[in-house]
């Protein structure tokens, strides 16, 4: 295992001496030292904000430290950029997916390093090598198909398969998971298991704690900038992770559950198709009813409630509270008391380069006129009432909505849609990259709503997160609603045998096997 | 809940302005560069006479910009407002040829409603084919640019089209020469557009629309505002703006020509640029581009004034301004 060969190399192949970055007079990070030995998995924790994805800029070239210096071999170096750090073996597979979408999977991974005969780009050979290099990574994907027909997990494999691509030593994965399912994921942490057996020095920086204690063989908890320990991943658990990167007792994440649904049906929903997406849906919501919808990435659901509202074509018959309703557009949907709120709240959710005023009443100017005059005082006010009801912490009320973390811009967005007094809300992945200390103020603020008789549903990729709040959950594979769990069913197991159609032991048997 | 203590603003001066907004500010300490500029190299460039003279001539491009700023702001383009200018200018001229209403006055009143009539209908024209076509601006535009163009040829037979009446021309003239508590009427005019752009983008929910979809047409969308209307509606407005200028235009000379609004789209578009409106969309400054028009006829009177360079090469300058414009923007931006 990775210990016993840590202590055969004692030098660490990468290193942070004390390193601190500032950006203008805010200090981001102070002092960080950490080591990564050969054969090592080291993983970076801390919520959203606390220097993870900062500090590996700085180790990977990206940024250069105000202070400190990053080893190699115990060599200080410095790194030139990210190219420079990419010659001594050192690279990074970014949290974002940074492929050309037009072009094909073979093309992006050999995307300026092109094998070549001769004159001509040498085809043939590079779809040979993709073909492989993603097989390595469990995966089975055509190498001439474009970028843009793959799902975002796809995406996500091909960009490590670039990224591995490159002679390595030290591999930095920055939230690699974010949008991979469990099957997905453990066939990942075979792929880091398998760097680590053949003396990679791995960083591995997650949200997702189970999957840190299932990988890592040290941990290092980061906390507003600072590091607050580095241990032996045995002797965290995931408990004790949440603990110190929150700085409080984390013993209840979820709210504790109520029984809010009634018998009354407010959303009966038959035969919906959103062509493409979704196909034969049907399904009810009651009133008070928190309903979550599971399923892989790309299972349709997403582009179901989009269909639903009114944001793209679809057909079905729909009954609100008992009458027929059609949404053409999503003014419509807005109208009868029915909001969505996008997964991609930085693309669909708020404008990044507006302030916070201008983001929150966007969907609701016309509570703000008076005649055609926008009432700048009453927006102030509604500000001042949002940061307080959904505990909004911007340093100062002028900031544009892309200078607030992802907690923050989520609760923003809440704000935004719950202004327009909706009585049914679809959250669409509403933790997504955000810190358990605002996911559990989100799971709260779910199950207020319930409990004031509006009705939930929640769609998410985060199994854990579904069973810890919801009263019932419709799980969707290709494009199909196949299965609904209840009660004491409403276990990861029984959800994944519904999204996959592989039950969850066989993804670990694969994992084993291929181990 | 909430600390508050995080959003009271305990901010220093200097802090402050490092805050301050430097694409907005840049704009008029160049225009003030200009007339320092202008003031060394001949005295009378400054007097009152000339200013007012050159802020007359800056009236068309600048209440044409305005309708840019809407635009372009909302992350569109329109590059026929030079060709629409001829049209409208053209079909007005031919209206008040025709004589149809009885009444110099109420023939005039009813020419300039047929003019902003045709160059909503312009406007509107651009608007239905980029939103229901789905079809990029830029060739839209191109497109009806040549269109517009085209037909004002035709209509003119290849030469142009000159008001009949020398009684209505006289009468019109004012328009254009008038003077109204010591300003010239078309520089309350340009006053008068930018104070309505200014309310409509920055005071209204329509103006909140049109920032809106031009920061992320996709947020815009689901947030439940209707993309399409709002871009549509800001060519309707460009159109209206091309309109205006042409009511100043015409009684200028009496005439359109095959050549009228020749290559007033690229100074519309200068102004709206070295004004401080991002090009990207998002970002709008009426008062930008007002000053953004008037320094392009400074740069021309400077020229004049100075015969240091030929004023032949006044397109060349105006060509060199916008790239520096651009350069500065980009580099302001670096910053923040």
């Amino acid at each position: 295992m990775g210990e016993n060969q840590a202590t055969k190399v004692a030098m660490p192949v990468l290193e942070a001496r004390g390193i601190a970055k500032a950006f203008g007079p805010v200090e981001v990070l102070t002092d960080i030292s950490l080591s990564v030995m050969p054969g090592e998995v080291h993983a970076i924790i801390g919520e959203n904000g606390a220097g993870k994805s900062t500090l590996m800029k700085l180790m990977s070239g990206h940024l250069q430290p105000t202070r400190g210096t990053v080893a190699i071999d115990g060599e200080p170096v410095h790194f030139a950029g990210p190219v420079d750090a990419e010659h001594r073996g050192l690279v990074l597979v970014h949290q974002e997916i940074l492929l050309a979408p037009d072009l094909t999977v073979a093309q992006n991974i050999f995307m300026g390093r092109e094998l070549k005969r001769g004159l001509m780009v040498n085809d043939r050979e590079m779809n040979r090598q993709s073909a492989e290099a993603v097989r390595s990574l469990g995966a089975d994907i055509d190498p001439t198909t474009q970028i843009s027909r793959l799902s975002i997990a796809r995406r996500q494999l091909v960009q490590i398969a670039r990224a591995l691509q490159v002679p390595h030593r030290v591999v930095i994965f920055d939230e690699p998971t974010a949008s991979l399912t469990p099957f997905e994921t453990e066939a990942l942490l075979k792929v880091i298991r398998d760097l680590r057996d053949k003396g990679v020095a791995v960083l591995y920086i997650s949200h997702r704690l189970p999957e840190v204690g299932a990988i890592a063989d040290r941990i290092t908890v980061l906390r507003d900038g600072k590091l607050i320990a580095t241990r032996n991943a045995s002797d965290l658990q995931p408990v004790d992770m949440a603990r110190l990167m929150v700085g409080r007792d984390m013993s209840q994440l979820y709210p504790e559950r109520e029984d809010t649904a009634t018998r009354q049906n407010v959303l009966e929903v038959k035969n919906f198709d959103v062509p493409g997406y979704a196909r034969d849906a049907s399904f009810t919501l009651r009133k008070g009813e928190i309903l979550g919808f599971a399923g892989l990435i790309g299972a349709g659901r997403t582009e179901l409630f989009e269909g639903l509202v009114g944001l793209r074509t679809g057909h079905g018959e729909v009954m609100l509270n008992g009458n027929p309703v059609k949404f053409h557009t999503v003014r419509d949907s807005m109208a009868a008391g029915i909001v969505y709120l996008s997964e991609d709240r930085k693309g669909k959710g708020l404008l990044l380069a507006q302030d916070l005023r201008t983001n929150l009443t966007l969907a609701t100017l016309g509570k703000f006129t008076k005649g055609p005059l926008i009432q700048r005082k009453r927006e102030d006010n509604s500000l001042t009432k949002a940061i307080t009801d959904f505990d909004i912490r911007a340093r100062r009320r002028d900031l544009l909505a892309g200078q607030l973390s992802g907690g923050n811009q989520q609760k923003l967005l809440l704000a935004k849609m719950m202004l327009l007094e909706p009585s049914i809300v679809i959250i669409d992945e509403p933790t997504r990259g955000i810190d358990i200390g605002t996911k559990e103020q989100i799971y709260k603020f779910i199950a207020d709503l319930a409990k004031a008789g509006k009705s939930v549903i929640v769609i998410s990729s985060e199994m854990q997160e579904l069973i810890g709040i919801c009263h019932r959950i419709l799980v969707m594979r290709s494009s199909r609603i196949v299965g609904e769990v209840t009660g004491d069913a409403m276990t990861e197991d029984e959800i994944v045998v519904y999204a996959t159609g592989v039950k969850i032991n066989e993804a670990e048997l694969y994992s084993a096997g291929n181990a | 809940m909430s600390d508050t203590k995080t959003i009271t603003d305990t901010r220093g001066l200097g802090r402050k302005f490092a805050d301050l907004d430097k694409t907005a500010v840049a704009p008029f300490l160049a225009l003030a560069a200009l007339f320092l500029l202008g003031a060394l190299v001949n005295p009378n460039f400054l007097s009152i006479d000339n200013l007012l003279n050159v802020l007359t001539r800056s009236s068309f491009i600048a209440i044409i910009a305005v309708g840019a700023t809407f635009v372009i702001s909302a992350g569109g383009l329109d590059l026929s407002v030079g060709s629409m200018a001829a049209l409208v200018a053209g079909i007005m001229i031919l209206f008040l040829n025709s004589a149809a209403i009885d009444g110099d006055t109420a023939m005039l009143a009813a020419g300039i409603v047929v003019a902003i009539g045709v160059g909503a209908l312009a406007g509107l024209l651009n608007g239905a084919i980029i939103t229901i076509g789905k079809i990029e601006p830029f060739i839209v535009t191109l497109g009806t640019m040549a269109i517009f163009r085209s037909v004002t040829v035709w209509l003119a037979d290849g030469g142009s089209i000159a008001m009949k009446s020398i009684a209505m021309r006289n009468m019109f003239r004012p328009v254009y020469t008038g003077v109204f508590l010591g300003l010239p009427f078309p520089v309350w005019l340009i006053i008068a557009v930018g104070l309505l752009g200014a309310f409509i983008l920055y005071k209204t929910s329509f103006g909140r629309h049109v920032i809106a979809v031009g920061s992320n047409e996709d947020v815009a969308r689901y947030s439940g505002i209707h993309v399409n209307r709002v871009r549509a509606m800001t060519y309707i407005l460009q159109g209206i703006c091309v309109a205006i200028a042409v009511v100043v235009y015409v009684p200028r000379l009496g005439a359109a020509t095959t050549t009228t609004g020749m290559l007033w789209e690229l100074q519309a578009i200068t102004a709206v640029v070295i004004g401080g409106t991002a090009l990207r969309g998002g970002v709008g400054r009426i008062w930008g581009t007002i000053c953004g028009a008037f320094m392009l006829e400074i740069v021309g009177n400077i020229m004049v004034l100075s015969n240091i360079v030929s004023e032949y090469l006044i397109g060349a300058v105006q060509g060199t301004i916008i790239i520096i414009a651009m350069l500065v923007q980009r580099t302001l931006q670096k910053k923040k």
